[in-house]
């Protein structure tokens, strides 16, 4: 069992942090070239010559590229209409249409914005190509930065959300199966009949776990340091202290679940539950501010949410604790009334 | 006969589940130092009335005192003074044997060396010396009953509560078991012991006989075959069991 504890954060860090990625890198289109001109292999070309697109081919047809993305060997569809080069050149106007494949919406808008970016790039250079002495850029210049993560490194957003994650899974488990274990082989009655106190008890079970999360905790940033590079920009002393409140608040709530079920089958399935929604709600993979109202409202009660957010404070902004204490005693209070309901829930009868 | 101290004092017990008494109106008392059997069939009510006795379950009515100590009102106080053993097993397997005296001997709050005292005084006796850094799982069931019986005394209890703990053991480790119990019983531990065994009732100083909740016979061996005519204590519950019927 031990080594599994340490195995599987290590494992779910490397994976998820490689995985959880929006961008996208690998479209793959295919080409309706009904012009066969210069100007349309060039901007084909700009396709081709990108990273982020893979060229699947030409067909002949716009029936066979719609086949290409019904089978799955497509994401997207340029259709060049014929004259596209005359029309160009002629009437300065010209269409092409493009066609993708939306199954996964986020990912369908992506694919789009990439192309059209493809194809202002080109009319861009249509313009200065023809109009040499008039062109003198776009009327108004864009230019932005971007704080905490200038790169928009996806991995370095990713890694303290997943660290959460990770730590959480662990605690909720640990100790949701813990108490009805002892439940299930027994081993529960023969502690009942001594005089061991409630709060004993709990902090026994509770004692534990909290050490072995903490170092899952320590092994997640020492990989996050030197696999990928992520340097704690605040004081990791300040995120090791609201981890081990963090961490009372979810072992309290595992240890509740364990004290209010009867067999390891019901306390999973609870425990699924609650980490299901609250893993999928807490901002990890998609913005809290995207959610519904009521999507929002309800992440007051999730623990994952909160301590993502000061997380990614910690680790990427270098917040201080006034940044974010009102959401760090909200946790504090959490864990109180978690614990407090484990310790009442746990009854020293058969 | 002389008179006894009482360490066990139930009067009306009544223990009910909804509209189904599991426990009505017990009455018996047990001395210091005796082994007290306290048999009856499947579902008779044992193990109830034992929960309730233990402070691991409350009476619906009646009055239970054990070891002086008012079971209704101060449960945990009991549990200071007495041991106890379950015909489930229920030590922990993944740990070693002193690792399990280790961790009982420190709830009942017993110093470190008398903790080390009292593992080393029962491996010996048990002589089970060089079993004392193995997991509990990969001891025998026999063995690992006597070891769970040390353990219920490891604090020096007043009382020790047996739940039918020679169930699944061969006759010899039987054997020894008693021999641990009768030990036990000479240096005043009060030994209350639930058993489907009759030959093992009939090494009872006094038994009770449960049916339908209710006692339905107590006294000394002896003297309950002479009431009931019988031979054997095997018989003495078969009459009280048909009765029923």
């Amino acid at each position: 069992m031990l080594p599994i504890i340490f195995i599987i954060p290590i494992v779910q860090l490397l994976v998820l942090s490689y995985t959880a990625t929006f961008e996208i890198k690998n479209v793959r289109f295919v080409v309706v070239d009904q012009d066969h001109s210069s100007e349309s292999r060039k901007l084909i070309d700009k396709f081709s010559g990108s990273a982020f697109f893979t060229d699947m081919g030409h067909l002949p047809d716009y029936k066979a590229a719609e086949n290409a993305v019904q089978h799955d060997d497509a994401d997207q569809i340029i259709v060049i209409e014929p004259d596209f080069e005359k029309d160009l050149v002629n009437e300065h106007h010209a269409q092409i249409q493009l066609v993708t494949n939306a199954i996964n919406g986020s990912a369908a808008s992506l694919m789009n914005a990439y192309a059209i970016s493809i194809i202002n790039n080109f009319n861009k250079e249509i313009l200065i190509k023809k109009l040499p002495l008039k062109f003198k850029g776009m009327p108004i210049q864009l230019s932005s930065s971007f704080w905490y993560n200038p790169e928009l490194d996806y991995i370095t957003y990713m890694v303290p959300g997943i660290l959460v994650l990770l730590v959480t899974i662990i605690a909720m488990f640990l100790s949701s199966m813990n108490i009805v274990k002892e439940k299930e082989i027994g081993t529960i009655e023969q502690l009942n009949v001594t005089p061991i106190t409630k709060f004993e008890f709990i902090a026994g079970k509770l004692i534990p776990f909290w050490i072995i999360a903490m170092i899952d905790l320590l092994i997640g940033l020492t990989l996050a340091r030197f696999v990928f590079g992520i340097v704690i920009v605040g004081n990791p002393f300040l995120l090791l202290f609201v981890t081990s409140v963090y961490l009372v608040l979810v072992l309290g709530m595992g240890l509740l679940v364990s004290t209010l079920t009867n067999t390891m089958q019901q306390a999973m399935f609870i425990s699924w539950f609650f980490l299901v929604i609250f893993i999928l709600m807490s901002g990890l993979f998609t913005p809290i501010e995207s959610m519904p109202v009521w999507a929002q409202q309800l992440n007051a009660i999730n623990p994952l949410a909160y301590f993502i957010k000061i997380n990614r404070m910690i680790m990427l902004k270098g917040s201080g604790f006034a940044d974010f204490q009102r959401d760090f005693y909200i946790l504090a209070a959490y864990a109180v009334l978690m614990l407090g309901f484990a310790t009442l829930r746990y009854r020293k009868r058969a | 006969m002389s008179q006894r101290e009482t360490i066990i004092e139930v009067k009306d017990l009544v223990k009910k589940f909804g509209s189904f008494t599991a426990n009505d109106r017990l009455t018996f008392d047990v001395y210091r130092g005796e082994i007290f059997g306290f048999l009856g069939a499947n579902g008779a009510g044992k193990t109830t009335a034992m929960k309730i006795l233990s402070g691991l379950s409350r009476p619906t009515s009646g009055k239970v005192m054990v070891a002086g100590i008012d079971v209704s009102h101060h449960p945990e106080k009991v549990k200071r003074k007495i041991g106890y053993m379950s015909q489930f097993f229920s030590l922990y397997n993944d740990m070693t044997v002193k690792e399990n005296f280790r961790f009982y001997g420190g709830i009942y709050g017993l110093s470190a060396k008398k903790i080390r005292e009292r593992t080393q005084f029962y491996l010996d006796k048990l002589d089970m010396k060089s079993y004392e850094n193995m997991l509990l799982k990969n001891i025998p069931l026999g063995w690992k009953q006597k070891l769970a019986f040390s353990l219920a005394n490891i604090h020096n209890p007043d009382i020790i509560f047996l739940d039918e703990p020679t169930g699944g053991v061969d006759p010899i480790t039987r054997r020894q078991f008693w021999e641990l119990i009768y030990e036990a019983a000479d240096q005043g531990t009060t030994v209350f012991v639930t058993t489907h065994y009759m030959d093992e009732a009939e090494y009872c100083e006094r038994v009770s006989i449960m049916s339908e909740g209710q006692i339905k016979a107590l006294g000394k061996p002896k003297a309950l075959k002479e009431q009931f005519g019988a031979a054997t204590m095997n018989d003495v519950f078969l009459k009280i069991a048909r009765n029923v019927e």
